[in-house]
């Protein structure tokens, strides 16, 4: 490592710098099966559960109010109301407009929440590590913002989508031979995998980060000699500042997948000029 | 005869590549806040349109910081 904490390696103690194995914790259950679950898959599966009792119990307070006719909301409702807005108006009425943004406002509450879910354990204390940062849950969820806006597009469109995503009118003919694979690429290759890509990238980036700062800490004040032991406080606030940043990330990530998600669909949607 | 080494560097080229790849994306999504504020300070009644587009235009510019980040684990 070129770091310039390995320095201070060769004194007494071995710092080790986190590394990609990180990702990779030891299986705890059902090893050797299709179905062996660590502690990533663990978190994602309690995040699962959570993310589904949070909305049960929305969903019963946004009925009794609408049946009792009580419009004043409780905190958790309020909460459950600004959050669920939030994706509805900010998202899906101003990029898709009041109609479709409706039709594809299921879809798109459900990744916001999801994604927003899988990150946040990036900070909470005793999971430490977001549900996202390995492959699975991105690529799963770039898979189906991907068919969706082929879905948007071929139903509006028909066969036409794909003649107006490949050959851009207004371009001269033979233009195409450049214009046509760039196209391709951008639209039906590099936009999935940078959705996949950015939401696993900055969740790995986060937890390495805040891997280096804690354990650099443990470091500098429990094996670090004398002065340099004084290193330990700076990396400490570091690693309370990224973990309000990483806060700040996992919420701006959710948004950020969702916005792409509904800015391909309305790409797709919107007529030919 | 040996070559007499200088300074010994050891560890990963593509810790190098990384840093490098971030010089653009870093000067990218500079440019597009900068934008975004001098548009915001012209119309500020546009403040939450404008936003909107900033996000995105620095998830687009970002992306290639993280292709860059991708690459060592996919290559090496």
């Amino acid at each position: 490592m070129l770091s310039a904490l390995s320095l201070f390696r060769a004194e007494d103690g071995e710092f080790s710098p986190p590394s990609i194995f990180e990702f990779y914790p030891e299986i705890v259950a059902f090893a050797g099966t299709p179905f062996a679950i660590n502690r990533i898959m663990m978190i994602r599966l309690i995040v699962m559960v959570l993310l589904i009792v949070i909305f049960w119990l929305w969903t019963a307070k946004f009925n009794k109010a609408v049946k009792t006719g009580n419009v004043v909301p409780g905190r958790f409702q309020l909460l459950g109301e600004l959050a669920l807005n939030f994706v509805r108006k900010s998202i899906a009425h101003d990029q898709l407009g009041e109609k479709d943004g409706e039709r594809f406002l299921p879809l798109l509450t459900t990744i916001f929440f999801m994604v927003f879910g899988m990150n946040i354990t990036g900070i909470i204390p005793f999971a430490n590590i977001a549900g996202t940062s390995v492959i699975g849950i991105p690529l799963v969820l770039a898979g189906v913002a991907y068919v969706t806006f082929i879905y948007a597009g071929t139903r509006k469109h028909g066969i036409k989508f794909f003649k107006n995503s490949l050959f851009p009118s207004g371009v001269p003919k033979p233009f195409y031979i450049l214009v046509t694979p760039i196209e391709l690429l951008s639209t039906f290759i590099l936009r999935p995998v940078t959705l996949a890509l950015r939401l696993l990238m900055n969740m790995i980036a986060g937890h390495l980060l805040l891997v280096l700062c804690f354990s650099a800490t443990q470091f500098f004040f429990f094996q670090a000699d004398g002065l340099m032991s004084l290193f330990g406080v700076g990396t400490l606030l570091f690693g309370f500042a990224f973990t309000l940043f990483e806060i700040l990330v996992s919420v701006l990530q959710a948004y950020v997948f969702t916005l792409l998600t509904t800015v391909y669909i309305q790409l797709a949607l919107a007529d030919e000029h | 005869m040996d070559a007499v080494n200088i300074a010994e560097l050891s560890g990963n080229i593509a810790v190098v590549g990384y840093g490098l790849a971030a010089i653009g994306p870093g000067i990218g999504v500079g440019l597009v806040v900068s934008k975004t504020i001098e548009s915001i300070a012209r119309q500020p009644e546009l403040a939450g349109r404008l936003q909107v587009t900033m996000w995105l235009g620095i998830a687009f510019t970002e992306a290639l910081a993280l292709i860059g980040l991708a690459t060592p684990f996919i290559f090496v």
